[in-house]
């Protein structure tokens, strides 16, 4: 089995990751924040041991400004719900996934203005696009810091830079990119920074959260969900400080285990490693994929402006079609369709057909690679 | 008076903090659970040798970490 849906969900999990999980339902099993005993406050320090590390990898001097939620769409949800409302104008790209274009546009009917900074077809953004988008109200500008369509990279700094100039929020979400390219929450100018466990942060499915700049006011953000944190039971209100403004309930600390886990894994063996290795496999599929005639490629060219995440057709194929041969006749895994981004499509001009994507990752070999570029030759020679 | 002080914190991901920086710096410390007499929270406090909390303050200022108060912890 070759798996190449890594930009969904990455697997395999390194080892330590499953161990972590299991250690802690096996030993520890406790609830964070709650109670005060010996295994309340292990399950306590695991937490912070999450903390710690993505706090490390986005360079956040204070762990406490991590915050966890189900996932990167809740925590968009709370961010951009929460910062934007009648009257008030965001911007976002041409590019963006529906876990930023669905909050959007549920926002949009209750009075909120939207403006979308067109990219190029290879999705490729120029600040400069961005900055024509702005007015006097814009209260926020949101973007994907990868393409989950094409692995097209935006220009965060720039972006960033010009959010912070005119005194705007800056939010990214790296839903794809966490893990996987260098992120530094100062040196990016962002507030906020939105992540996925279960991608390129190695963890398990239903974790994810937020990142807070330390200029970032939370003052300004309210809770979206409200209840018990274990702090300041006295008081029927919301606390008002990190984390617990935004963690009311038990958190789901099984996954908080496993991410704990698999980012101290990807610390180790280094972001800038990983990348490398992702950009030698994106670079072999690109030149493999496109040396067979009926394949249409998107996304920029090269692989050092993309994440690990190649879109194609093949001439005469949908993509559904082709996926299903891919996997019943190969063992190869990949996501056809729309990658829930019809945004992100219109621009590459393939809505509503949609593409096949490949998205290898940090296990994935060289070896794989060329099977996966063979059985599309294959295919497209009719055999 | 014992000879232990009680770091008063906002919640248990706080009072987790204070115990790892602390410890980070070799201090002794240990996670007691918030004592009722001092605050209506129920999670856990921080407690410290009463000698080490001018230090403790400056170590948690330095970390940015707030801190409720710190209180001498009755016997």
């Amino acid at each position: 089995m070759i798996y190449l849906d890594n930009a969904a969900t990455s697997w395999p999990k390194p080892d330590c990751v499953t161990e972590a999980i299991v250690r802690y339902l096996r030993d520890i099993g406790g609830s964070p924040g709650r109670s005060g005993h010996q295994l309340a406050n292990a399950a306590e320090r695991l937490r912070l041991d999450a903390r710690e590390a993505l706090a490390e990898l986005f360079g956040l001097a204070n762990p406490l400004r991590v915050v966890f939620t189900s996932g990167a769409t809740a925590a968009l949800n709370l961010v951009l719900r929460g910062l934007l409302g009648p009257g008030s104008h965001v911007v976002t790209s041409g590019i963006e996934h529906n876990a930023v274009m669905r909050p959007l546009r549920a926002l949009e009917t209750q009075g909120v203005e939207v403006g979308i900074a067109a990219c190029a077809p290879d999705g490729t953004l120029a600040p400069a696009a961005v900055a024509e988008q702005l007015r006097p109200q814009t209260r926020l500008i949101v973007v994907n810091h990868a393409s989950n369509v094409c692995g097209t990279l935006l220009p965060i700094r720039a972006i960033g830079a010009l959010a912070r100039e005119r005194g705007i929020a800056f939010v990214v979400d790296a839903a794809q990119t966490a893990g996987c390219q260098p992120i530094d929450l100062e040196a990016d100018n962002i507030d906020v920074l939105v992540f996925s466990g279960h991608k390129g942060l190695l963890g398990p499915t239903g974790v994810g959260g937020l990142a807070f700049s330390p200029r970032f006011d939370v003052g300004r953000l309210p809770a979206a969900v409200f209840g018990g944190t274990g702090s300041r039971s006295e008081d029927e209100h919301q606390p008002d400080f990190l984390p617990d403004k935004y963690e009311a309930g038990t958190p789901n600390i099984v996954g908080i285990a496993g991410l704990a886990a698999s980012v101290r894994y990807v610390l180790a063996r280094g972001v800038s490693a990983i990348r490398a290795h992702e950009q030698r496999l994106t670079r072999r599929l690109l030149d493999g994929l496109g040396t067979i005639g009926q394949v249409r490629l998107f996304g920029p060219p090269t692989a050092s402006a993309r994440t690990a995440v190649v879109s194609f057709t093949l001439a005469g194929w949908s993509s559904s079609q082709l996926a299903q041969q891919l996997d019943e006749r190969f063992g190869i895994l990949c996501r056809p369709g729309l990658h829930c981004a019809p945004r992100a499509h219109r621009t590459l001009g393939t809505f509503p057909d949609g593409t096949v994507r490949f998205a290898p990752g940090p296990f994935t070999t060289e070896a794989q690679i060329d099977a996966a570029v063979a059985a599309v030759a294959r295919l497209a020679h009719g055999q | 008076m014992s000879r232990f002080a009680v770091i008063l914190v906002h919640s248990t991901s706080h009072a987790v903090r204070a115990e790892r920086l602390l410890k980070r710096a070799g201090l002794s410390v240990r996670l007691i659970p918030t004592p009722r007499r001092l605050s209506s929270d129920c999670g856990s406090a921080v407690r410290i040798e009463l000698s080490d909390r001018a230090r403790v303050e400056r170590l948690l200022a330095e970390a940015g970490l707030e801190v409720d108060r710190i209180e001498p912890l009755p016997e």
